[in-house]
């Protein structure tokens, strides 16, 4: 049965059902325990499983992941919290050189099943706190990267990321932890792939993910009231990319707009719009349009950093251009 | 045992069995070292004629690395190597055929199907893990997998090793800053060499011990004298049997010499002084181990001259078998990238 929770229960709920499932899954993170994490995802859980199985670390993110690259190939299944994505850089290493790698360096010996669930995000957080780098590990073979935007895919992707053999970047986002919806009851996996069309329409494909899949939905909503009708995908995992999905939207509506939070220079959406141009060429009435993030870095103040980060306007703006309404209007 | 308390690397080695240790272990542990010895020239044979693109020396650390092996428990404990390791991976159980595989990059190399560079030794049979090629990245994997022994009560030592260079990483204070704070069942080995490729110790630290970092983590640091086998083995079995008992990890320092360039990569030439070079030769750990058998009548010339036959005999079937293995099958070339 469903019913209507937050995007943080919904992961607190995929890992106490996986915690109670394996005595294998713990966590180790920053802050984890007594603090019940940066952004409370795991409140009790220290008093529930103990201090075996929700460790606090020091702040060491390359230890751990390192430690969690090593205890997977000891046998268990390390979920671990990095506070932020912008810290995992200090872990880059064991996730790029090592988690990704080592089922294939050793020739199929060992798996390296360990998720690293961490949180993409901004706020009047500065530079160095606010970054979106979902490119970076969608880059490298050998990881999965999942992103959900809903409730219900952040408990269905975090159990089956839980189980999988494989590393997987979880990635959620600060500000959409408060956001409710319908989540299945008790046991509910959801394959680590796959886009999905969230909203179906004839004029125009808007593709997003995380919080951007928000900003499309609200934007395909004030576009449907000036008649126009947007198709919304949402594309929750970015390692196996799944461009299937966006073409064959494409070549019904033959426009499309990606919207991202990060830079658009070698972004995901870069990468989405190659693949179209290379599978729907013919299909497309108007160059693809991406709506992402101004290239700088983040300035803490509230006015300046709202002209960084896109909003819906900006994504309303964008799918005018691929429709040539405002150009229409000005004759 | 010989300890220092400052560098330097003394030129007695011992030849009467310690506790846990017959006079035939001493000959196996001899074995063992030859082994290692000469299959890395064999190596350095096969890449100076053109055949094996990469070499990464053991001369100069088996006394160290052999030494420190017979403290372990090949069955239940996990070696975490590094590249210098090839003493220790032998006894381990790699065997020279499947060294060579790897070398050659065939199909058959246990570590990774030639995936991985040679020196990367890993085989999950054997308990030895493969590590890449960034320094010191090993020391966190052997911390978490000792976690892992501890988290799931199991009998189980991890040993990593690490060249004195690797230590200036940062993996290296986080690893075992870690791993005494929950005092896990692993064992930190240092085979100090004096050298990060080119770098001599002098501009690595300022200390002339790395083991006197342990204090700062909490845990008991040794420095011992890598050439020799006996005092390298006490120390370890120490910290061996300590870590198992759950009095948590130790830190060893062994003072080797590096007895060939960084790499086959590598002109040393450049930047190592040959009357240096020349000393630390004086000091190879084999002659000074063989001397100190023969004089103790643990080892005869008649013995040693038939170990060094069948060793010859080893190396020589190895590198025909390899040499004669296939290349890994271009079909596999994406198996693996996902175990799930």
């Amino acid at each position: 049965m469903a019913r209507e929770i937050t995007y943080r229960d919904a992961l607190r709920e995929a890992l106490r059902e996986e915690m109670d499932r394996d005595e294998r899954v713990f966590l180790m993170g920053e802050d984890i325990g007594a603090y019940e994490g940066s952004y409370v995802v795991t409140r009790g859980f220290l008093q529930e499983y103990g201090r075996k199985r929700v460790r606090d670390t020091p702040i060491s993110e390359l230890a751990i992941v390192g430690l969690a690259n090593g205890a997977a190939m000891g046998g268990l299944r390390p979920v671990v919290e990095l506070m932020t994505i912008n810290f995992s850089l200090l872990a880059m290493d064991q996730i790029v050189n090592h988690a990704a790698k080592i089922h294939y360096m050793f020739n199929g010996q060992f798996t390296v099943p360990i998720v690293i669930r961490t949180a993409s995000g901004w706020g009047q957080l500065g530079a160095t706190h606010s970054q979106t780098f979902e490119a970076w590990y969608a880059h490298v073979p050998g990881l999965r990267v999942v992103m959900p935007a809903t409730p219900k895919d952040a408990k269905g992707f975090l159990k089956s990321a839980i189980r999988s053999d494989d590393p997987v970047m979880f990635i959620e986002h600060s500000l959409i932890y408060r956001n409710r919806g319908e989540v299945p009851e008790g046991e509910y996996l959801l394959p680590l792939e796959g886009a999905e069309v969230r909203r179906e329409g004839t004029d125009v494909t808007i593709v997003s993910w995380s919080r951007g899949y928000y900003l499309a939905m609200g934007a395909a909503e004030e576009l449907a009231r000036e008649g126009i009708e947007a198709e919304v995908i949402d594309m929750r995992v970015l390692r196996p990319l799944d461009t299937d999905t966006v073409v064959r939207s494409v070549q019904k509506t033959n426009r499309l707009v990606i919207v991202e939070e990060s830079w658009r220079t070698l972004g995901m959406g870069a990468e989405i719009a190659a693949a179209v141009q290379e599978q729907a060429f013919d299909y497309l009435d108007a160059p693809i349009a991406r709506v992402g993030s101004v290239e700088v870095p983040m300035p803490y103040a509230k006015n300046l950093e709202r002209l960084v980060i896109p909003g819906k306007d900006e994504v309303v703006a964008a799918v005018r251009e691929v429709l040539y309404r405002d150009l229409a209007a000005a004759r | 045992m010989k300890q220092f308390d400052s560098g330097g690397v003394g030129i007695e080695t011992r030849a009467t069995a310690p506790k846990g240790l017959t006079e035939s272990d001493l000959v196996r542990m001899y074995e063992y070292m030859v082994l290692a010895r000469s299959l890395d020239e064999r190596m350095w044979l096969l890449n100076r004629a053109g055949q094996a693109p990469f070499v990464i020396s053991c001369q100069g650390h088996e006394a160290a690395q052999v030494g420190a092996a017979f403290s372990l428990q090949p069955e239940k404990d996990v070696l975490v190597p590094y590249y210098r390791d090839l003493g220790m991976v032998l006894y381990f159980g790699l065997t020279p055929r499947e060294l060579m595989l790897s070398l050659l990059a065939r199909k058959g190399d246990p570590t990774s199907a030639g995936r991985q560079m040679p020196g990367h030794y890993g085989s999950r049979k054997h308990n030895v893990i493969t590590g890449s090629s960034p320094v010191a990245t090993q020391v966190l994997h052997a911390t978490g997998i000792a976690l892992a022994a501890k988290y799931r009560r199991e009998d189980t030592v991890a040993w990593t090793c690490v060249g004195e260079g690797g230590t200036s990483q940062g993996d290296f204070h986080e690893a075992l800053n870690f791993a005494s704070i929950h005092r896990l069942p692993v064992v930190f080995f240092v085979e100090n060499n004096g050298y990060a490729i080119s770098v001599p110790q002098r501009k690595q630290m300022a200390i002339e011990n790395v083991a006197d970092r342990a204090a700062g983590y909490g845990m008991p640091g040794v420095t011992v004298d890598g050439g020799d086998p006996v005092a390298v083995y006490t120390v370890a079995r120490e910290a061996v049997d300590r870590a198992r008992a759950g009095g948590g990890p130790t830190l060893i320092e062994a003072k080797v010499q590096r007895l060939t360039a960084h790499s086959s990569d590598d002109d040393d030439r450049t930047y190592r002084d040959p009357e240096e070079l020349k000393a630390e030769r004086a000091q190879d750990p084999i002659v000074r181990f063989r001397a100190a058998l023969m004089e103790q009548g643990v080892l005869t010339e008649a013995q040693d001259a038939d170990i060094r036959a069948r060793i010859k005999a080893q190396i020589d079937d190895a590198t025909e078998f390899a040499e004669q293995a296939p290349y890994p099958d271009p079909a596999e070339l994406m198996l693996h990238v996902y175990g799930s």
